[in-house]
């Protein structure tokens, strides 16, 4: 059960010039739940990023063994990783069917595309009714639920998820957790998890790792680092 | 007023509107795959129609010309995508328009250079039979608003109902999303590059008939369908084709009817409306302003 | 305030990364950046000052109408490059000022050097009154509504009623002015003088405009106008004054242009003007005031280099002449030159 299924060793990114990753060790297991904390302009965004190729890398990433840095990001989607981004990334003139159909864009099978788009719409009924809507026109934490749905149209086995809870209400924040909780276990999607609400990534993740200025501080067993006094207070604040 | 004219103008101008409605087209095509307006676009309608003229030259009979011609163009476009705008695809936008006029400068003067400046006649499939109002709209006319309309309907149920389409216009409204989609935006572009250089040779073999082919034939009608285009609207092809009869229309009444100075200045007149257009309605007649809460 | 991340985020990592100057104390092979600086000034000038004396009558003509050109580029860029709005039509303006020079002298002899003013206040004004309008369009609107401009420019100055004025197709001849006070110069040697002597003034005006206030709110409405409107820039006052400005320095150049070139004439300012301005704007590096005066050399040479290499195909060598430099210098000359000094300054450290 813990083969690991992504894995960066010595990960390194740089924007231009700057240097923004500063060899990063990381980890996700197959069928896990690994979250990725620190400050604001740690590196968390830029991580993910350098995962799904978004910027230039230096170092190792493997993707069940295969090594994938420097490949273009559609051919590492196509692997089956899907990156929620931060900032959701709308195609705001399209409407929010066309948008679930977008992130379905690598399959071909057409029926299960179908089945697919009712399950999002299951998971969250705000979609459905608006379904025929540009989605531009949505509330922010509804581009948020998008998102998410576009993710799981590619029937990825890794989501990226970076900051999801960002501009929801807590009890939609609740919701959206246990639907990711569900689609672990039931859809067996690994997940990579970027959160600002510290305490509610570490209840959810089996795994964490805190990095600061592009560089790790300290990774374990979520249990752990939740547990640790010295780490809630210095690095997490709460 | 004199009616009648006016009924023989408005019938003109929609026989040149035709012409604005096809470029236009064209423009909005393009638009939709790379996001911005092809400076190029009229030269490479220009070109693809030289081709079409070569090849009947050498014996083609005219529809095995015509579907040759926009294979090639289609061909042509992808490639030039790929070999001159692919290596810059991160350069600012402003430098891309550079590029643009590059391409233009290029095609126009190599086009002298294979074909020379003289005027040539290009024929036409319809025949030139008066169709309306004596002669003011001949069966070639109507043959060309005929498969403008065509050409518009296929877009519409290309972009509206086939996946491709929609990757296409997920890549030109958000690259990088589309990319986290697993959509391969370059060839996306490519793609769109191809069609608006097939789209574009389908407008220049029916525009060559009524202007005549010549390298320079193509400068002068680029500017109403870039304005038919911005005035209907980029995002919408029909309000594109819309806006070419308008644009055609308004530049044979203004022309007649605008005492003094119409004859003159009826260019200036015609763009001066479209930019009233515009200031009142900034995203065209039918163009759809994105709406965005953030 | 929820806009900023999605917004940082869409043009993340889809923009290159903008390559800055090092500071100014940063020292390449010993020497500091803002002495580098003063040097490369200082070396400009002596050249400026030396080359009418060693080349021929012609060549002088040639770069006199290149800094013409480049004082008009000037201007395009303070109002693309520094305000973040485009413009087709600048060749109209520029055709203003051509214009109101010869006029002036044709009409009241009124001696060249008091035209330049006098085409700087009349562009000024009619750039500050289309920039109210334009207000309202952005991107490829505003780029067609300054097309519009273009093209309607050559069209009304060869417009009939007008003819007593302008001189119709025809266009107006004025006589080129000679050395005044008895100088040893030859005519085009003494336009050349003044017009550098003129030049240099708008470019030292040009750096302290963008350095000062003024210049800071306008740089602030083209990276993002919202939130220059919400810290109280009157965003349409500035975009349209701009719009003014810019006018008035690529009139001046016309007014220039037209004692330069010793004629006017409706088909000297076709779009084709308006598109070579923008080739040596952005050739030069948009937003980079040194870059300009590349730009103009740019905008008058590369034609004739063109037209030097084959003449039946002179547009296609013009065309791959400025693919090549595209992919040479995506950003320009400038943004070249900031590319090798950031380059030098990080391997000297
Ligand atoms: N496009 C960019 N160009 C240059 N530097 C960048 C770019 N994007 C991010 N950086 C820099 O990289 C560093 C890490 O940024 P990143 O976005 O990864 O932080 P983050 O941990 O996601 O922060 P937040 O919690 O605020 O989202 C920051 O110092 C930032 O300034
Ligand atoms: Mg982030």
């Amino acid at each position: 059960m813990s083969a690991t299924l992504l894995e960066a060793k010595g990960l390194c990114a740089y924007y231009g010039a700057t240097q923004a990753l500063f060899g990063l060790d990381l980890a996700v297991e197959a069928g896990g739940i690994t979250t990725l904390l620190g400050a604001n302009g740690a590196g968390k965004t830029t991580a993910l990023r350098a995962l799904s190729g978004m910027v230039r890398v230096a170092g190792e990433i493997r993707f069940d063994g295969r090594p994938i840095a420097g490949r273009p990001v559609e051919q590492i989607v196509r692997l089956g990783i899907a990156h929620v981004p931060q900032g959701r990334g709308t195609f705001v003139r399209q409407t929010v069917e066309e948008n679930l159909q977008i992130g379905a864009m690598t399959r071909h099978d057409h029926t299960e595309i179908a089945t697919d788009i009712d399950r999002v719409y299951g998971y969250f009924p705000r979609l459905r009714e608006r379904r025929r809507q540009q989605a531009g026109t949505l509330s922010g934490g509804e581009q948020q639920m998008l998102a998410v749905g576009r993710a799981m149209m590619l029937r990825p086995r890794l989501m990226l998820l970076d900051e999801p809870s960002f501009g929801l209400a807590p009890l939609i924040v609740q919701e959206l957790f246990d639907i990711l909780r569900a689609l672990n276990r039931e859809a067996n999607v690994s997940i990579l998890l970027v959160e600002q609400n510290a305490s509610l990534a570490l209840d959810l993740a089996d795994h964490a790792y805190l990095i600061e200025t592009g560089r790790l501080v300290i990774k374990g067993p979520s249990r752990d680092i939740r547990d640790d006094e010295t780490v809630r207070r210095s690095y997490l604040g709460y | 007023m004199n009616w009648e004219l006016l009924l023989h103008q408005v019938l003109a101008g929609l026989a040149t509107g035709g012409i604005y409605a096809c470029i236009a087209l064209a423009v909005v095509m393009i638009y939709q795959a790379i996001d911005h307006l092809n400076f190029a676009q009229g030269e490479m309608a220009m070109f693809s129609t030289f081709i079409a003229w070569q090849l009947m030259n050498w014996g083609c009979p005219y529809w095995v010309a015509f579907v040759l011609t926009i294979a090639i163009s289609f061909v042509g476009g992808l490639a030039i995508e790929r070999i001159v705008f692919k290596p810059i695809h991160d350069a600012p936008i402003l430098s891309h328009i550079v590029v643009f006029i590059a391409l233009f400068s290029i095609l126009n003067s190599s086009a002298g250079w294979i074909w020379d400046y003289t005027i040539k006649d290009f024929p036409t499939p319809f025949g030139t039979r008066s169709l309306i109002g004596n002669g003011l709209i001949s069966a070639h006319d109507g043959g060309m608003i005929g498969v403008t309309l065509v050409l518009l309907a296929l877009l519409y149920l290309f972009f509206r109902h086939t996946r491709i389409g929609l990757a296409m216009r997920a890549a030109a409204a958000n690259p990088e999303s589309a990319r986290l989609a697993g959509i391969r935006v370059g060839w996306m572009v490519a793609l769109g590059w191809g069609m608006a250089a097939a789209i574009g040779a389908v407008a220049g073999m029916l525009i060559a008939p009524v202007v005549f082919l010549e390298p320079n034939m193509m400068i002068g009608i680029l500017l109403y369908g870039f304005a038919a285009a911005v005035v209907g609207g980029l995002t919408s092809p029909g309000g594109a084709v819309i806006g070419g009869f308008a644009v055609g229309v308004i530049e044979n009444v203004a022309g007649t009817f605008i005492p003094y100075f119409g004859r003159e200045l009826k260019l200036t007149i015609a763009l001066v409306l479209i930019v009233a257009v515009l200031l009142v309605k900034p995203s065209g007649l039918f163009g759809r302003s994105v709406v965005s809460r953030v | 305030m929820e806009a900023t991340p999605a917004a940082i985020e869409a043009t993340g990592a889809a923009t290159p990364s903008v390559v800055r100057l090092p500071p100014a104390q940063a020292v390449i092979g010993g020497i500091t950046l803002a002495r580098w600086r003063q040097l490369a000034i200082i070396a400009c000038v002596i050249v400026a000052l030396v080359i009418p004396f060693v080349v021929k009558n012609f060549f002088i003509f040639q770069l006199t109408l290149a800094l013409v050109y480049a004082l008009a580029i000037l201007g395009l860029n303070l109002l693309t490059g520094f305000n973040g709005q485009f413009s087709l039509g600048h060749s109209a303006f520029y055709a203003i000022g051509a214009y109101t020079a010869a006029i002036m002298m044709d009409h009241w002899d009124v001696a060249y050097y008091w035209t330049l003013p006098v085409a700087g206040v009349v562009c000024l004004i009619s750039g500050f009154l289309f920039g109210l309008p334009a207000l309202r369009l952005e991107g490829i609107y505003l780029a067609l509504a300054t097309f519009a401009l273009a093209i309607a420019a050559p069209q009304i100055l060869k417009f009939s009623p007008l003819e007593h004025w302008t001189g119709g197709v025809q266009g107006i001849v004025v006589i080129k002015p000679d050395a005044p006070f008895g100088l040893p110069l030859s005519s085009d040697q003494w336009i050349y003088f003044f017009t550098l002597a003129v030049a240099a003034v708008l470019y030292v005006c040009a750096v302290n405009l963008v350095n000062s206030r003024t210049g800071r709110a306008m740089k602030a409405i083209r990276d993002n106008a919202i939130a220059a409107g919400a810290m109280g820039v009157n965003v349409s006052l500035y975009k349209s004054l701009t719009f003014g400005v810019s006018a008035l320095y690529t009139g001046i150049a016309g007014a220039l242009g037209a004692v330069v070139a010793g004629f006017v004439a409706p088909d000297s300012f076709t779009f084709t003007l308006s598109i070579q301005l923008f080739v040596g704007l952005v050739v030069g590096g948009v937003g980079s005031i040194p870059g300009t005066l590349f730009g103009g050399l740019f905008a008058l040479f590369a034609p004739n280099v063109a037209e030097s290499v084959s003449k039946g195909l002179a547009g296609a060598v013009y065309g791959v002449i400025l693919i090549l430099v595209i992919y040479v210098m995506p950003s320009g000359a400038a943004g070249l030159v900031r590319l090798i000094v950031s380059k030098l300054a990080r391997s000297a450290r």
